[in-house]
């Protein structure tokens, strides 16, 4: 039905901006312990509420639209792939609420190095996201699976930035609670990373009605 | 709204019209049917009594009565039935549910339809040639029991038609489809379901064959008959004779005409009296085919 | 995990009305013991097939048959002009859209099956006609009126009853024609009920227009279009991922 196609189109238009809303949260949330900004760590911590409320709305949206248009096939697999997706989002909304909290709490002592890995953890981790939900509109196979792929890259950044600040605690105790706090930032961005690969694994479910989830790319 | 209640008061004018109109002529018809009955009733009650029943008919017209003429009526109309209906109903359901919906059936269908037309009379010369002379069954109740049986043969073979027309579809598809034959099917449900149909054509012929009087006398039914026919149980083997169907008989509207073609006014109301007799006898039998019919329409409601 | 055997085997098909050529290279495979579905938009075929199953075609003129259903084990092509009508439609029983029990009593709807076979011995009557009446979830409702008409019966109630009437011959397989399309949402999911547990005793195809009802009871099911299967496949399949875009296309309502 027309009005069917109407309230499908809308959804995902909500979850684009839903979508658009983490994307800016995980950059502003570094930014903000980059360049000291505490108002825009202030922001970012609101936000999530803006994100934890269109986590609502839009599965409230799903729900009626199972029992109200019985979807089938294509529209099913859509409506199941977006409540999963906004779940993984409203985590990723938490997850850079979080950094912008370490962030409030660094910013008021001297760094202990300059930022190098962690911003470029932050590149890999907003460009998944950004190319999955461009996968997800785009019903895009390839870009999902690419996504999927980089996850293990920045695998490999957080274990590099724990092992270094490991050794730098052990040479200057006194940087101890700065260096965790920046331990939890990389884990922080890591598993975003991971709820990115969520989304794109729910992309080739959504295109191929293959559930991906827990196994081996054999690609 | 004024506009709307002024065209509804105008329909409700011509309504109204109309069912006066439709009354009126029902009244008219009724009225006319009544008054009929009436003046024969006025004219020939006095005659009707246990001896008027039970007499041969006789110059003298006190004497007269009609128990040839009753009695050639039933054993005609016997034959007629036993020669009719088997044969009109089996054509009829070889029709509809055998024989294969091509254009020699159309015409078929055609000309029964058109034979139900055909002016009685006209079924007199061909009895008469047929039965009277060529099977030399001369004229006795047998050729007056096939004639009037040729004469309501198309009507019977269209009320079982129509009858059986009337099952819908799915009844057969029904029964077919649990793995009947076609005669099972007929047997268990094409014909029980029609039957209401059936009996109700029969008793409307068998209500028009008791009144014919053009081709009984054309097949020679005799106007003065003192004498009944041969009784079918004799007192010897095989106890049951044929004979009575090779007798000469009258039948009643034959003895009502003669007697209303005598001069003598008690012969007027003895011919009343008889056409009481035989408008009771038409009401009785078309009253048995209306209820039939409802009987059958309570059972079975498609 | 279950067994499944094929029931029958329908092997390029093709169905003439007259010279019109209405079911076009037909090819399915029917699973023993469960409910295969025929779905598709109006005239695309489903009933016309449904009824070769039965030779219902045989009853009316210019309808031809080529190719064959071969009903198993014994590998009998049952559309092949050698086999009687008659002993297909003693094996394949149908439940037609609109119930049409006979104007007899409940009783004598139940054993017409058997009467036709000659089983008249009134004990053996009784007995299948109870079965059978249990088999369709309806004898509580008329173990008391038996007796009666069917016509006092209620829709959703005529309709089980001609079921049971299609089961008291013990068909291999059973015909399901729209069955629902003429009750009351009650009565429909009263016989859905049946048909899912009946599964369990006779294979049955059924046709609907009602893709919801194909979703619910069916284990496979066929989509048709102008006379050709467009895509058979288990259900759950069917109505999740479908291949062709003709099926998701019918099956999400944009066409049909």
């Amino acid at each position: 039905m027309a009005i069917f196609d109407d309230e499908l189109i809308k959804l995902k238009e909500k979850i684009l901006e839903m979508g658009a809303l983490v994307e800016n949260s995980i950059k502003d949330s570094i930014k903000s312990l980059i360049e000291k900004d505490n108002e825009l760590a202030k922001e970012v911590i609101q936000r999530d509420h803006i994100v934890n409320a269109f986590d609502v709305e839009i599965d409230e949206e799903c729900i009626r639209l199972i029992a109200q248009r019985q979807p089938k096939a294509g529209d099913l697999r859509f409506i199941v792939t977006a409540m999963k997706i906004i779940n993984d989002m409203e985590r990723m909304g938490d997850l850079a609420a979080n950094i912008a909290e370490r962030a409030l709490e660094l910013n008021k002592e001297p760094n202990i190095k300059p930022y190098i890995d962690i911003p470029r953890m932050r590149d890999i981790a907003h460009g998944m996201t950004r190319d999955a939900l461009d996968a997800f509109v785009n019903k895009d196979k390839r870009l999902a699976m690419d996504v999927i792929m980089r996850d293990d890259e920045i695998d490999d950044l957080k274990h590099a930035v724990i092992s270094e600040l490991l050794y730098l605690m052990l040479e200057d105790p006194n940087i101890i609670c700065r260096a965790m706090r920046i331990t939890f930032i990389a884990q922080y961005l890591e598993r975003f990373a991971d709820h990115a690969t969520n989304i794109a694994e729910m992309v080739i479910y959504l295109v191929e009605g293959k559930i991906i989830r827990h196994t081996t790319m054999p690609e | 709204m004024e506009d709307i209640r002024r065209r509804i008061r105008y329909n409700k004018f011509w309504n109204y019209i109309f069912m006066i109109a439709g009354l009126t002529a029902t009244f008219v018809g009724l009225f006319l049917l009544a008054v009929l009955f009436i003046d024969l009733f006025i004219d020939g009650s006095e005659r009707l009594t246990y001896k008027f029943l039970t007499s041969f008919p006789s110059r003298f017209p006190a004497e007269a009565g009609i128990l040839s003429a009753w009695v050639g009526s039933f054993l005609l109309l016997f034959v007629t039935a036993l020669s009719a209906i088997p044969l009109g109903v089996a054509a009829g359901i070889y029709l509809e549910e055998y024989a294969q919906k091509n254009w020699l059936t159309n015409i078929i269908e055609i000309n029964i339809a058109n034979l139900a037309g055909v002016p009685s009379i006209v079924y007199g010369l061909l009895a008469l040639g047929l039965f009277v002379y060529f099977f030399e069954f001369g004229e006795s109740i047998l050729t007056g029991g096939l004639t009037l049986a040729l004469l309501i043969l198309p009507m019977v073979i269209m009320a079982t038609r129509e009858a059986i027309r009337a099952i819908p579809n799915s009844m057969r598809e029904a029964s077919y489809a649990l793995g009947a034959t076609k005669w099972q099917t007929v047997h268990w449900h094409i014909f029980p379901y029609s039957l209401g149909g059936i009996l109700t054509g029969i008793i409307i012929g068998l209500s028009r064959a008791i009144g014919e009087t053009a081709p009984i006398i054309t097949v020679g039914a005799l106007t003065f008959i003192a004498f009944l026919p041969t009784p079918p149980i004799t007192s010897e083997f095989p106890f049951i004779s044929f004979k009575w169907l090779m007798d000469p008989f009258t039948v009643m509207p034959i003895q009502m005409f003669n007697w209303v073609s005598r001069p003598q006014v008690e012969f007027q109301i003895n011919a009343a009296a008889a056409g009481i007799i035989l408008m009771i006898m038409t009401l009785i039998m078309n009253g048995i085919a209306i209820h039939i019919r409802y009987k059958f329409r309570k059972k079975i409601k498609w | 995990m279950v067994n499944e055997n094929k029931k029958a085997e329908v092997k390029n098909l093709n169905f003439y009305y007259g010279s019109n050529l209405t079911l076009k290279n037909v090819n399915l495979s029917i699973i023993e013991k469960k409910v295969t579905a025929l779905i598709g938009p109006s005239g695309c075929g489903k009933t016309t097939f449904l009824r070769c199953f039965n030779r219902m075609h045989d009853l009316y003129p210019h309808n031809r048959y080529e190719g064959e259903i071969i009903l198993l084990p014994e590998n009998v092509n049952i559309i092949s002009s050698a086999i009687d009508p008659i002993e297909v439609r003693m094996r394949i029983s149908m439940v037609f859209q609109k119930p049409n029990p006979f104007p007899k009593t409940i009783f004598e709807n139940v054993a017409y099956g058997m009467r036709v076979r000659g089983i008249n011995n009134k004990s053996i009557l009784y007995e299948t006609v109870e079965k059978s009446l249990r088999s369709a979830a309806l004898w509580d409702e008329v173990k008391d009126r038996i007796d009666k008409p069917a016509f006092d019966l209620s829709g959703g109630q005529q309709q089980r009853l001609c079921i049971a009437r299609a089961l008291a011959t013990t068909p291999e397989i059973l015909l399901f024609d729209e069955p629902t399309s003429a009750l009351d949402p009650i009565a429909t999911s009263k016989i859905e009920e049946l048909i899912v547990e009946l599964k369990n005793e006779v294979t049955i195809i059924i046709v609907t227009h009602n893709m919801q009802q194909a979703a619910r009871v069916s284990e496979h099911t066929a989509f048709m279009y102008i006379g050709e299967i467009i895509e058979y496949g288990k259900t759950d399949r069917i109505f999740t991922t479908p291949s062709e875009k003709l099926t998701e296309d019918y099956i999400t309502g944009r066409f049909g």
